[in-house]
């Protein structure tokens, strides 16, 4: 993937994940993580090699999540919710148990009526994490969805994520800069280095699951936030 | 809850009462120094002499309205129209703005006569005219608006492959509806303006006549109090075009986050 002649984005990076696993692509602003994700998606070609996405299926779509919520502010968050299965030809009453049944699951059975402009900054990622498994997709791809997030919110929605994503085991890819995010959430961490993208780590994170809270002051935790900080330094 | 409906009333009945206060300073004036009423007539003889040739003026009123809201319905469907091949097409807006441009920047009193020339029909001359001043912020807006999508949702769409129909109603349409309604706010004032400009330019000869002939003709005769009456039939009127399409706004956008669809990322 290039942009422009003189500076390529992404360079020799290859990687396989098999299907249900959790991998956190890790790396600087500008290394191009974005970028691969967004090539996992189909939003962009690359320019040369080869990127094999197992098709689903059912045919589902893989879902994707912004930085940003991205939600229509002009409608309520269950019409936001409903819209991959609008999309696809569900009508409101068709779609109703299973969007009200995503919008339960993470936290916001209550809301369903409100507008965005009504949520706070957690609700409103919250309903964009809804929309994105109300289609149950076998792949999740997530572009730093909590980078705008303060930390208390961050920590409950990683907690929520990681919960949900134990619930049907999607594919998930999930792009941070932040090292403790990365290892907390993920089986297995890749690291990005900062310029023409390559890897410059590939690593496991066997930390057992479901992940408590109390597991980020362990010391095996602190040795493979280490270990990943020390490769991102590299 | 209770500061909505009163700020409501302040912003109503503040002006109102500015309004009543200049009108009694006026009437006060013109029977304190016995103006004559063909120099300023009092507001009092003004409403006398609306009530006195309200048949005569109710038909030119009705001609007025019927060529501005009928300049509108033109402009409305041209605009939207116009600005959807553009939105569609980037040739087709590369091809086409500039002439939206030209016919916007030229004064329509400088190329009334012309169509006053080609086209027989006054009616007909004149609903030209006026669509001329009123389309071109409904088209430019809604151009704006069906390109002010957020790209990430449209992003969106195409991941879960919605088709183009699927990607205007739900997508295209909902973003540029703040842009088409303020277009349409600022083309009501602007179908009147060119309504009555246009009829100023073909004179009181023609058979249909507005308000503004009226006024023309009125002025030939210096019957100043007529003069007003059919003036303030056209005030009237620009101000409940004006009240009628903010009330149709806030009714439309009932849904839309203050702003019209744009809003700060805010936090927790």
């Amino acid at each position: 993937m290039r942009y422009g002649p003189e500076r390529a984005v992404l360079e020799a990076i290859t990687f396989t994940v098999p299907p249900g696993q959790f991998v956190a692509l890790l790396g600087p602003s500008g290394c191009g993580k974005t970028t691969l994700l967004r090539l996992i998606a189909g939003l962009e070609r690359p320019d040369s090699g080869r990127l094999a996405v197992r098709e689903d299926p059912g045919g589902v779509a893989p879902s994707y999540v912004f930085q940003d919520p991205t939600l229509m502010p002009w409608a309520s968050a269950f019409d936001n919710v409903w819209l991959p299965l609008r999309i696809g030809g569900a009508s409101r009453a068709q779609a109703c148990a299973r969007v009200q049944a995503a919008l339960a699951a993470v936290g916001l059975a209550d809301a369903a009526d409100a507008r965005p402009d009504q949520l706070s900054g957690g609700m409103r990622m919250r309903v964009s994490i809804a929309r994105a498994l109300v289609t149950r997709p076998r792949l999740l791809l997530l572009d730093e969805p909590f980078a705008a997030l303060d930390e208390f919110t961050r920590q409950q929605l990683n907690d929520d994520l990681l919960a949900l994503w134990a619930l049907a085991h999607p594919t998930t890819v999930f792009v941070t800069h932040s090292v403790a995010e990365a290892v907390y959430l993920s089986q297995r961490v890749i690291v990005l280095a900062a310029r023409a993208g390559r890897i410059v780590a590939d690593v496991a994170i066997d930390l057992p699951l479901p992940r408590p809270r109390r597991l980020r002051t362990t010391a095996a935790f602190a040795a493979l936030c280490a270990g990943v900080t020390e490769a991102l330094e590299r | 809850m209770n500061a909505a409906p009163r700020r409501l009333r302040r912003q109503m009945l503040l002006p109102l009462a500015t309004g009543l206060a200049a009108l009694a300073l006026w009437e006060i004036t013109v029977r304190w120094f016995a103006i004559a009423p063909y120099i300023l007539p009092a507001p009092s003889l003004v409403l006398r002499t609306l009530w006195d040739n309200f048949d005569s003026l109710a038909l030119a009123w009705l001609f007025t309205i019927k060529v501005t809201f009928g300049a509108l319905a033109l402009a409305v469907t041209g605009g939207v129209l116009l600005a959807g091949l553009c939105a569609l097409s980037r040739t087709v807006e590369l091809a086409l703005f500039p002439f939206a441009i030209v016919l916007q920047v030229t004064p329509i009193v400088a190329i009334a006569p012309l169509i006053l020339i080609y086209i027989d029909s006054t009616t007909a001359a004149l609903l030209l005219c006026a669509w001329i001043v009123a389309f071109f912020p409904i088209l430019s807006n809604t151009v704006i608006g069906l390109r002010a999508s957020d790209p990430n949702l449209r992003e969106l769409f195409a991941l879960y492959g919605a088709s183009p129909w699927q990607r205007l109603r739900w997508l295209l349409v909902p973003s540029a509806l703040p842009y088409f309604v303020a277009g349409l706010k600022i083309s009501g004032g602007l179908a009147l303006i060119g309504a009555v400009v246009a009829e100023y330019t073909a004179g009181a000869a023609g058979r249909e006549t507005g308000l503004a002939s009226r006024i023309l003709e009125a002025g030939f005769r210096t019957e100043i109090p007529t003069m007003y009456a059919a003036l303030t039939l056209v005030a009237l009127t620009g101000v409940a075009i004006f009240a009628g399409f903010s009330l149709l706004s806030r009714l439309l956008l009932r849904r839309w986050p203050a702003g019209g669809g744009r809003r700060d990322e805010g936090q927790e």
